[in-house]
Formats: structure tokens, C-alpha cells, sequence
């Protein structure tokens, strides 16, 4: 048995390790920055239609949140502030590729195409996820921590074992990054070479535990080079940055030259839910800091230097937002309560001569509360 | 006909399903060249080759995730767990999305998938190696829950659970993966999936039973049958689907019932059992019904294990405790009072 010299594994190494700091194109201030080698601007159509969807995503953000103070969703978690991940992550890829979200990744569903009502199933206190995700190819918005990041792997194997050229994305958070099954999906992952991404969304917060105290790890992105996984950081409210960095870790994916593992850096804005009292555990100083790191004022500034984006731009960009946020308002507003009869139906293909009898049990009850 | 252990029979299921389905997969941890520990996937690889049948990394919730997500890429998974005990980390997986995933997708997301788990005990393993597990499958919604008896259910509850729409957890009786038939697999006798099946008929008593007890059952009715007593055997074979109509029909036949499980008694199958039964068979019935089970200790070491297993004196002294001669059992007064 060889031991790999010390040469080789230097080489090795830098097949693997991320950037040093943050790619990043464009600095907080909007003003260009100077990239890395390796990482090319996205085009400008591109990013025009990128800050279109971070205007739309946000406007439905702030609506789910309104949403839930009139009682109309059952619990909100927001991604203010995380929009360049959300819309990067729902634009660079392909129909035939599969997002794995969690259940903070609403606005990336929206972005991907997904009724943004059929998105907000599940939040709204039912009990399925409303949209096909076969038909659109996104799981279903996952809870249980990192569960869903083996999950991609797997459809991942699936895609090339069948010799499709599609990619699977799995979307994870900083606090996700410490559980099993993240370091189980990464280790297979590498070992099958699988055309898949993992893009982890660091907020700095997992509820109300920071970072510091979820992971000593130099940066999130280097736990990807102990599996021998390609890994980089990206300044995560730089849409130019993420969409860049992105489209290298699906095309590398892509091209068979297995996993990448993208670690963003950025904020969340909000609290972890409607529910939480982010004061509790975090300075309201912290939060105005982050505010100038603000994604679509980033972007918004960048595009218009560039004269790509102009203020008639803009104001058709609200205008189809608030027509958006309008559209979910009135949809979500009728009520919905769901046919309880319905949650027999789909435990097994076919229901257990059990269930079948408990549902007419149920059914009978209806029927005597009526008489 | 030849004669066939139940590894065999396992084995040649595996083949049949790689043969006939294309989609069908094999993998988990020394499941390849190895064959399994058990020697349940010998040969696969060599036969079908490495994208049919691989070995993964060493995780069982990457396993059975990666099944999930193989599964929804159109695949139909067959993973080996290594052992009872050793399926508990892909326990989360099981239970929030192999047994959900249908619910939560309105039927959307089907995961025929089959995690295969050689359990509970009699072939004096050490600690971790002996677990019947049943009761925590058996109690999630969503998973249908098997465990062969018969070198000849081996082979067609196997099959059929490669080609069910649902996940199923098949639990494979260890000590009985040497039990010989003579069988081949050209015709089926087997009952359908989700049907029990009467191993032994029989008028004074029912035996239920499943998996690694049902030769304790059966071996109890030959002795009881000596006795001129006839105790009829009923082997679930599936203990989720529940076959209900199986095992009431016989205990409203004989009015009396032994639930035996080699599983710890308390909150398992057997009390579901036997609440069924009382439910059921109530105006049937001459006496209460019984359980006899494991105890409620963590599996004992190998040279301890024959005083935990149900073994036929066990079960002929329950059945001798169904009050034929109207005489009521205290034995529980008797504990209650020490
Ligand atoms: C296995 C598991 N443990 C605990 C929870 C409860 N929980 C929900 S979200 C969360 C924090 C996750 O933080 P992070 O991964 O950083 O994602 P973020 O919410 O910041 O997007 C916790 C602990 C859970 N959903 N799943
Ligand atoms: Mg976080």
C-alpha cells in the first residue's frame, strides 16, 4: 500500500480547495471588482433577467410574510436578502436538471416556474407539497435537515446511469451543513463522480445559533475538500458572483467531472420564521450592516452603470411584482381547508383494508354531524 | 424440485427481479464481490455487473437516501441494510421520506424501493447483531412491513416486493437463512402479498405468528398434536398489510390465540395483534389471549440467548394457560400481588 506523495497531494489539493476569499465581481458599493481566473460575467441579458426575477422574489417574500400575520400560511421562512442564491441557483439550470430545496427556498421555486401558490402548499398547513415534482422537477421543500442533499445525489446517479446530461442541485444551510447526512451525500457523491451540485446558503444563522458556534471549519466550502469534492466560496449577495460561480459548478457537474460544492456568504435579513424573535439573539446593528450588502441595490447599481438597466426597466419590474404579490393575495385569500377523507388516499398506492375502514369510519362521522 | 436454503432462494429472487426489470438495482455495504455477509447478493456483481449490483460507502442513511433519490429517478432500488441494528442511522430517512414521500407529494412521488434487513436473533451474535426491529417499521405509515418463514416465501414475498409501488422494509429471519425446501421457483403456491396463510390447521387453539417464531409454532403444534391437542398456525408473512381476515377467521374457528414474537413484548406487534384479535373475535373467545415474547431486556449475549427466545415449552405452557378446563389464569394476579 503507497502512501500519495506530498507533490501529488499538493496537486490533488488544488483540484479541490476554494478560493481564498469570496469570488466576487462586484463590490458592495455596485462598483465592478476583478474576479478570479477561471470565472467568467454572466452576459448581460442574463443579468438583466436575473435582477427581474430578485425584484419578483422579493415582492413575493415580503407578500408570504404578510401572508402570515393575516393568518393565511401556517408559519413563513423567509430569504430576504438571500435572492442572488435564490435566483441564481433557479436560473442556471436547465428544464431537465432537479432542484432539492428547503423550506427556505421559496423564492427559487418561484424563480424555477413553480406556482408560487402550489409553493406555499406546504406553509400554508397542508399536507402535501401541491406542485408534481416530476413534472417540474423539484422535490418537494425539505425539513428534515440535510436529508435532501442525499436525495439529489441519488437522482443524480439516477440521471447518469440512464445517460441523460442532467444535474441535480441540492440547496442546504449553514446549520444543515453539521448534519450526517450532508457528509454522507458529499462522500458518495465523490466516490461515484455524480453530476451533482450542493449549493449551501450561509446566513450565518441556524435559528438562533451563529456560525461560529455551528462549525470551525475555515470557511463552509473547505468540508468539501476532505471528500475529495471540488469546493469554492462566493460572495453570496453578489448576483453577478453566485451566478457565475454557479454556472462553473453545473457545468463541471455537467461535464462529468463529479460534484462541486459551492458555499455562498450572506445574510438573512428577517428572522428564522414569522415565528421568531430574532432580537433575542442578534444585534439590530449586525442586520443595518448587512443592509448595504443588499443584493438587488447591488445589482441595481451595477446594471444601471453599465446601462443595461433603466428606470422604465425598473418600474415594469415593480409593476409585475405588485401584480404578482396581488395575484397571490386574492388566490391565497380563498379559503382552504383540504378534504380530510383525501389523507388515506395516498399512504400506499393502494390503501390497506385498515385504512380503507378507518376512512369510512371518519366518512361516517361527517355524515353523522350533518344529519 | 431441488432442495434450496432461504439464502438461496433470496439470492435467486435478487437474479429473477435483475433478469425481469431492468430498473431493478442492488446495492449497500460489501454487497458486491463479497456477496453480503450472508452471501445473500453472492455473485450478483459477477453476473450482472457492476452498475447492476455495487457496494456503496459505508452510511446507512446514504444508502437508503440515495435509494430515494434513485428512486425517483426511475430506478427500483433493492438495499441491504447489514444488520437489524445497524439500519438505526437511516432511521430518519425511513421514516420522514421512504415512508412519506407519496403522502407529500398527493401520489406524485411513488419510491418502489425494498430495504432488505437480515434481523433478530438465534444464531448467537453479539451485541447489535440480533435486534427484531419489526415494531418501529411496522408503526410508520407508509411502509409495508414483510418477513418470510418458508424458503418458498423468501422467493416470492422478495419478488413481489421488487414489484410493489410501495417502499418495503423486508426483514429477513437470520437463523433461518439455512432452513432447507424442497421447492423450485417455476410455479407459485405462494399466497398473494398481504395475505397470511394457515401453516398447520388445526381446532383447540390458534397460534399467530411471523418470521423467526413460525417454526416455533409449528413445532409446538406437532408436540401439542401428541397431547391430542390441535393448534392451528397462522404465519402473517406481511405484517403491514395486516391480513385481518386471515387471522380472525381462524381464532373465531378455535375461540382461543397465542400471539408469538421473538421481539421484546412491550408496545410491539404481538400487543397489536392480540388487541385486533380481542376486538375481532371477542364473542369467540373462551379465554384471553396470550402473548409470548421476548423479554423486555436488550438482546442478551450469544451464550444467554436460549433463555430469551420463545421456545416451544413457552408456548405450550400459554396454551396450556387457555383455560380448557375453565380453569382461570392468575398468573398475572399472581405477579401483581408479589
Ligand atoms: C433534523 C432536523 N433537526 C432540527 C430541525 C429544526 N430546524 C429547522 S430549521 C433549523 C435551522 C437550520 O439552519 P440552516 O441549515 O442554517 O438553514 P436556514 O434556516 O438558516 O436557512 C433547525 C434547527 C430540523 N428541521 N431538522
Ligand atoms: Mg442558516
Amino acid at each position: 500500500m503507497s502512501t500519495i506523495s506530498a507533490k501529488a497531494l499538493r496537486r490533488s489539493m488544488q483540484n479541490f480547495l476554494p478560493s481564498l476569499a469570496p469570488v466576487r465581481f462586484v463590490a458592495e458599493d455596485g462598483t465592478p471588482e476583478k474576479p478570479p481566473p477561471g470565472y467568467r460575467a454572466p452576459d448581460d441579458a442574463l443579468l438583466r433577467e436575473a435582477y427581474r426575477r430578485m425584484v419578483l422574489g422579493r415582492r413575493f417574500d415580503t407578500q408570504a410574510s404578510a401572508l402570515t400575520k393575516q393568518g393565511r400560511l401556517a408559519v413563513y421562512p423567509s430569504s430576504r436578502g438571500q435572492e442572488a442564491c435564490q435566483i441564481a441557483a433557479a436560473l442556471v439550470l436547465r428544464e431537465d436538471d432537479w432542484l432539492f430545496p428547503t423550506y427556505r427556498d421559496s423564492v427559487a421555486l418561484v424563480a424555477r416556474g413553480v406556482d408560487p401558490v402550489e409553493v406555499l402548499t406546504l406553509l400554508r398547513g397542508d399536507w402535501h407539497c401541491g406542485y408534481d415534482p416530476m413534472a417540474i422537477r423539484v422535490a418537494p421543500q425539505c425539513t428534515p435537515l440535510a436529508t435532501q442533499v442525499v436525495h439529489a445525489v441519488g437522482m443524480a446517479e439516477a440521471m447518469r446511469r440512464k445517460g441523460e446530461e442532467g444535474v441535480a442541485m441540492a440547496l442546504i444551510g449553514d446549520g444543515g451543513t453539521s448534519e450526517g447526512d450532508f457528509h454522507e451525500a458529499l462522500n458518495f457523491a465523490a466516490v461515484f463522480a455524480s453530476p451533482v451540485v450542493f449549493f449551501v446558503q450561509n446566513n450565518k444563522y441556524a435559528i438562533s445559533v451563529p456560525l461560529a458556534r455551528q462549525s470551525a471549519a475555515p470557511t463552509l466550502a473547505y468540508k468539501g475538500v476532505g471528500y475529495g469534492v471540488r469546493s469554492e466560496q462566493v460572495d453570496g449577495n453578489d448576483p453577478v458572483a453566485v451566478l457565475s460561480v454557479l454556472t462553473v459548478a453545473v457545468e463541471h457537474a455537467r461535464a462529468g467531472r463529479g460534484p462541486f460544492l459551492v458555499e455562498a456568504h450572506t445574510y438573512r435579513m428577517d428572522a428564522h420564521t414569522n415565528a421568531d424573535d430574532a432580537t433575542r439573539y442578534r444585534d439590530a446593528a449586525e442586520v443595518e450592516r448587512w443592509r448595504a450588502a443588499d443584493p438587488l441595490d447591488r445589482l441595481e447599481t451595477y446594471l444601471r452603470a453599465r446601462a443595461v438597466l433603466t428606470d422604465d426597466d425598473i418600474e415594469a419590474d415593480r409593476s409585475d411584482a405588485e401584480s404578482l404579490a396581488a395575484d397571490l393575495r386574492a388566490r391565497m385569500n380563498i379559503a382552504h381547508e383540504g378534504d380530510p377523507l383525501e389523507l388515506f388516499d395516498h399512504v400506499f398506492a393502494e390503501p390497506t383494508p385498515q385504512l380503507r375502514e378507518q376512512r369510512a369510519l371518519l366518512a361516517a362521522e361527517f355524515t353523522a354531524q350533518e344529519d | 424440485m431441488a432442495t434450496v436454503t432461504m439464502a438461496q432462494a433470496l439470492n435467486t429472487a435478487l437474479r429473477d427481479a435483475l433478469t425481469a426489470d431492468e430498473r431493478v438495482l442492488v446495492f449497500g455495504e460489501d454487497v458486491g464481490p463479497l456477496g453480503g455477509v450472508f452471501r445473500i447478493t453472492d455473485g450478483l456483481t459477477r453476473d450482472f455487473g457492476e452498475q447492476r449490483c455495487f457496494d456503496t460507502p459505508l452510511a446507512e442513511a446514504g444508502i437508503v437516501g440515495l435509494a430515494v433519490g434513485m428512486a425517483m429517478g426511475g430506478f427500483r432500488p433493492v438495499v441491504e441494510m447489514q444488520f437489524d441494528a445497524f439500519a438505526y442511522p437511516a432511521f430518519e430517512q425511513i421514516a420522514s421520506h421512504v415512508a412519506k414521500s407519496r403522502n407529500r407529494t398527493r401520489g406524485r412521488v411513488s419510491l418502489p424501493m425494498v430495504i432488505r434487513i437480515p434481523y433478530a436473533g438465534g444464531i448467537g451474535g453479539v451485541e447489535h447483531h440480533c435486534d427484531s426491529s419489526e415494531a418501529y417499521y411496522a408503526h410508520t405509515p407508509g411502509l409495508k412491513v414483510v418477513t418470510p418463514a418458508t424458503v418458498e416465501d423468501a422467493y416470492w414475498l422478495l419478488r413481489d416486493a421488487i414489484d410493489d409501488p410501495d417502499p418495503v422494509v423486508f426483514l429477513e429471519p437470520k437463523k433461518l437463512y439455512w432452513s432447507k425446501q424442497d421447492t423450485d421457483f417455476a410455479t407459485r403456491h405462494a399466497p398473494p402479498f398481504g395475505r397470511a396463510i394457515v401453516r398447520r390447521e388445526g381446532s383447540d387453539a390458534t397460534l399467530v405468528t411471523y418470521g423467526p417464531s413460525v417454526p416455533v409454532a409449528l413445532e409446538a403444534a406437532e408436540v401439542a398434536a401428541r397431547d391430542g391437542r390441535g393448534l392451528e398456525v397462522v404465519d402473517l408473512r406481511t405484517l403491514v398489510p395486516f391480513d385481518d381476515e386471515t387471522v380472525a377467521a381462524s381464532v373465531r374457528r378455535t375461540g382461543r390465540c397465542v400471539v408469538i414474537q421473538e421481539a421484546q413484548g412491550f408496545a410491539g406487534v404481538g400487543a397489536e395483534i392480540a388487541a385486533r384479535v380481542q376486538e375481532r373475535c371477542f364473542h369467540s373467545l373462551a379465554a384471553p389471549v396470550l402473548r409470548v415474547a421476548g423479554f423486555d431486556i436488550p438482546y442478551p449475549p450469544p451464550k444467554l440467548e436460549h433463555a430469551h427466545l420463545p421456545g416451544v415449552d413457552r408456548v405450550l405452557d400459554a396454551v396450556d394457560r387457555l383455560q380448557f378446563d375453565d380453569v382461570p389464569d392468575v398468573r398475572h394476579l399472581i405477579v401483581g400481588a408479589a
